[in-house]
């Protein structure tokens, strides 16, 4: 693997070919907001709030680091007037649907963003994917997945599966920004405790 | 059919296909395309095979049923060879007399010929029709003499020639250089030149390369694509194989639409001829190239048209857009090189090999070339596809093909490019069509739709609609677009309903402009345009809807009021006899007036009041006059003449 010189907030960095400029600024200490992203998952760039400005050949560009390859000579901004002003915008849209979030909350007060911009429509799930993809990708198990598309999009879990994979595994319900998978996954432990194959499991 | 091998014998089997057929032979050709279908023309089809069987003309006269002509406005359309005698709008019960009237005694049938409404002349042959006389059907005009189902109808018109020479004749290298020098730009949407995207993928050196048709076509009332690949299968595939030759492509895939049954019985059977004829397959026309073609029915989403969504849909996941920092001319399918272009731009090629850039480029602009297909709809006389050159401005597409705004209202905007696209004032009708020529503009080509609106429509709600339509189609992976998107929707449906409050405008600019900046594919990042182009040049509506509470086009139903004026009203019971909510008080020789309680603002009586009389009024922004007293309605003779 070969090294990348690149700079970060005007600090000279060093990465390797290949990284995001979120991994590199995270191995650097410089912080940049993140509510999509985990470690042990594929980049999934839905939540947009890790967007940077990155620099090259004078030419300035809005891209979303955690899926944004390292260049040779890029100059990267985490933030700006313009970076604070949509990463402020899509909390606003968040909060509609997770006002206690605490991560949101919290993210609200540096962004100054006011909870209450847009209407509530208190669904909780901010569809960060998280839980969906920790089990697809992680568990390989696929018993959460997304339903609908647009903004009838939910999370769900399968009835049949849950009932088998879930019970002692849980492993997504601290990964949840807002803790609507709690309240998904209660909605379909009830469900699912009518089911046959959930006695039939739990014998 | 033994398989062909080589040039030599692709020219002798043209050559006997063409000594086989009779220059005076009589055929009568009928469009028959989807758009022909919902008009009836399966019963014509019928029609003609009966009558010609039982005029004993069965065996003298060919039938031709062809894909779509274009003037679906006046559909289905029928054209008698050799003379090229044209007949619109036809039904089963005109059959008789065609077969016994034109086709036995060569007379023309006047009434059912195309009249010109400026001149009042009738029109006999097809090209001298306005609406195709301003084309330039370089694509689209085969579709006229092409039975899809028939290998033979192509082959006669040159079919194949280009990818027998490109094969043959060209080394991938110089073929790449003929589309590249061509700037055949996409014509999916994004127009980004054609040949740069396939010199991306033939030199990635991965030895697995994909070449894909975008046939998802979603816009709303658009439907270029899916004549073409109805009416003319076999030159998509052949663009699409000379594609694969020049990037090194051994397999390409066809991504169509669920809901076009006709295109993908039509597709699936040119593969299969190709096949047959070795097009297709291995050692094609005794080259080195080998090359198969699936076909693969999206589920209907319109995000599936974008590249990425299309490509993991195609992997068998949800079609949802993917980070794209990495093109995928490089990395795309199965993360392999893969070249995808619509329908459209594939169709294009056959032409650029056969007669070369420089002719290419003879058509267009300076930064678009060649022609581009566009849907014409909206309030327009002449509703349907059209085929012209780059360049052509949008007043002659809209006036001179489109024979002008229906109903002799006025014009009041175009919105090209699809529901993402933007709508363009009056003042802008003189712009050329191009790709960059509309997006300076503030709209965009898209894949290019292209709607007529005149006088009575609404700005404030045709950007509700489209937002309406996109919230509706979003994915809901991105958060700028799903949410942001959403609360635009949200903000313009309450200013049309009235409830527009200052600040909504600087609202939703915000919105509009964090979507734009940072959603994260195409459909979210233009999803704004709508409002950012109705905002533009037509921003006194929104501050009437806002500020006065009313809709200057007096469409918005909840901004507007009926009511009916006591000196014009001649109590003629119309409008009383036709409300549906029996919101209207009058009776005979008494003055109506509108229980505004009970009126749904159906526009019924509106509609029905005669126009010498125009007693029924639309009003909005003020209040509804008082009801004058019942005392004072009855109407004696005379009364009220003046």
């Amino acid at each position: 693997m070969s090294k990348v010189l690149l700079k970060i907030d005007g600090k000279e960095v060093e990465a390797e070919e290949g990284m995001t400029v979120l991994e590199t600024a995270q191995d650097e200490g410089i912080g940049i907001p993140t509510l999509c992203h985990h470690k042990k998952l594929e980049p999934y760039g839905a939540c947009r709030i890790c967007t940077v400005e990155a620099e090259k050949n004078g030419r300035s560009k809005l891209v979303v680091s955690c899926v944004y390859p390292v260049e040779k000579d890029l100059e990267v901004t985490t933030r700006s007037e313009k970076i604070d002003r949509i990463r402020r915008k899509i909390l606003e849209l968040l909060l509609s649907h997770a006002p206690d979030s605490d991560q949101l909350r919290k993210l609200a007060e540096e962004y100054g963003a006011n909870k209450d911009r847009f209407e509530k429509e208190p669904s909780f799930c901010i569809h960060c994917g998280l839980c969906v993809r920790y089990c697809a990708e992680v568990k390989g198990k696929f018993a959460v997945g997304f339903i609908n598309r647009g903004s009838r999009r939910e999370i769900n879990f399968i009835p049949e599966l849950a009932a088998t994979e879930c019970w002692n595994c849980k492993e997504c319900f601290p990964l949840c920004p807002t803790s609507a998978l709690q309240a998904a996954y209660m909605f379909t432990e009830a469900q699912i405790s009518e089911t046959p194959v959930f006695e039939a499991d739990s014998k | 059919m033994p398989k062909l091998n080589s040039s030599a014998e692709l020219e002798k089997l043209r050559d006997e296909i063409l000594s086989n057929r009779d220059s005076d032979q009589r055929i009568i050709t009928l469009c028959s395309g989807t758009a022909c279908h919902a008009t009836g023309s399966r019963s014509v089809a019928a029609a003609i095979e009966e009558e010609l069987e039982k005029q004993g003309l069965k065996d003298q006269v060919i039938v031709r049923k062809t894909g779509c002509h274009g003037f679906c406005e006046r559909g289905p359309i029928i054209v008698l060879y050799p003379e090229g005698i044209c007949y619109l709008q036809i039904e089963p019960e005109n059959i008789p007399e065609i077969v016994s009237q034109t086709i036995k005694e060569n007379k023309i049938l006047e009434h059912l010929l195309y009249i010109d409404p400026s001149s009042d002349e009738k029109i006999t042959r097809e090209d001298e029709i306005p609406f195709y006389k301003n084309q330039q059907r370089l694509l689209f005009g085969a579709n006229l003499q092409i039975d899809p189902k028939s290998i033979e109808d192509y082959l006669a018109l040159g079919g194949y020639k280009a990818l027998a020479r490109a094969l043959l004749k060209m080394d991938p290298g110089q073929a790449l250089e003929e589309v590249k020098k061509a700037n055949l730009r996409g014509r999916g949407g994004g127009g980004f030149p054609a040949g740069i995207k396939w010199e991306g993928s033939r030199s990635a050196p991965e030895d697995t390369k994909y070449v894909i048709v975008n046939a998802d076509e979603g816009d709303p009332g658009a439907y270029m694509d899916r004549s073409l690949l109805e009416g003319n299968p076999h030159s998509v595939l052949e663009g699409l194989a000379i594609g694969a030759y020049t990037i090194g492509a051994r397999e390409g895939f066809i991504y169509v639409r669920q809901e076009y049954p006709l295109a993908v019985d039509n597709i699936n059977t040119a593969i299969k001829q190709a096949e047959e004829y070795g097009f297709l397959g291995e050692n094609i026309l005794g080259s080195d190239f080998s090359f198969t073609v699936k076909v693969h029915q999206g589920a209907g989403a319109f995000v599936c048209g974008e590249s990425t969504a299309l490509m993991t849909a195609l992997e068998g996941r949800a079609g949802e857009p993917r980070p794209k920092y990495i093109r995928s001319n490089i990395k795309g399918l199965w993360d392999k090189p893969t070249v995808l272009n619509n329908v459209e731009t594939w169709a294009n090629v056959p032409l650029i090999i056969n007669n070369g850039a420089e002719w290419f480029e003879k058509y267009g602009t300076e930064t678009s070339k060649g022609t581009k297909i566009f849907s014409l709809v909206g309030k327009i006389n002449n509703t349907g596809l059209v085929e012209v050159p780059m360049g052509m401005t949008l007043r002659d597409i809209i006036f001179k093909v489109g024979g002008g705004i229906r109903g002799g209202k006025k014009f009041k905007a175009v919105q090209t490019g699809g529901p993402s696209g933007g709508c363009l004032p009056e003042h802008l009708l003189d712009l050329q069509v191009g790709f960059d020529e509309l997006t300076k503009a503030g709209s965009m080509m898209g894949s290019g739709g292209m709607i007529a609106m005149d006088e009575d429509t609404c700005m404030v709600d045709v950007a509700r609609y489209f937002l309406d339509f996109l919230t509706d189609e979003s994915c809901g992976k991105c958060v700028p677009c799903r949410e942001g998107v959403k609360q635009m929707l949200k903000i313009l449906t309450n200013i049309t309903e009235g409830r527009g409050q200052e600040g909504d405008l600087e609202l939703l600019e915000e919105l509009g402009q964090v979507a734009k900046e940072v959603s994260l594919c195409a459909l979210g990042q233009t999803a704004p345009n709508p409002f950012l182009s109705t905002l533009q040049y037509f921003r006194d509506e929104y501050e009437a809807h806002i500020s006065g509470k009313r809709c200057p086009a007096l469409y918005c139903k909840d901004l507007i009021a009926y009511y009916i004026d006591p000196e014009e009203c001649q109590a003629c019971q119309a409008c009383l006899k036709k409300c549906p909510s029996d919101a209207i008080i009058g009776g005979k020789k008494t003055i109506h007036v509108i229980d505004q309680e009970k009126c749904t603002k159906c526009n019924t009586c509106y509609d029905v009041c005669p126009s010498r009389f125009s007693a029924v009024k639309k009003i909005s922004g003020e209040p509804v006059p008082p009801a004058i007293p019942e005392e004072e309605r009855t109407i004696t003779r005379g009364s009220k003449e003046k």
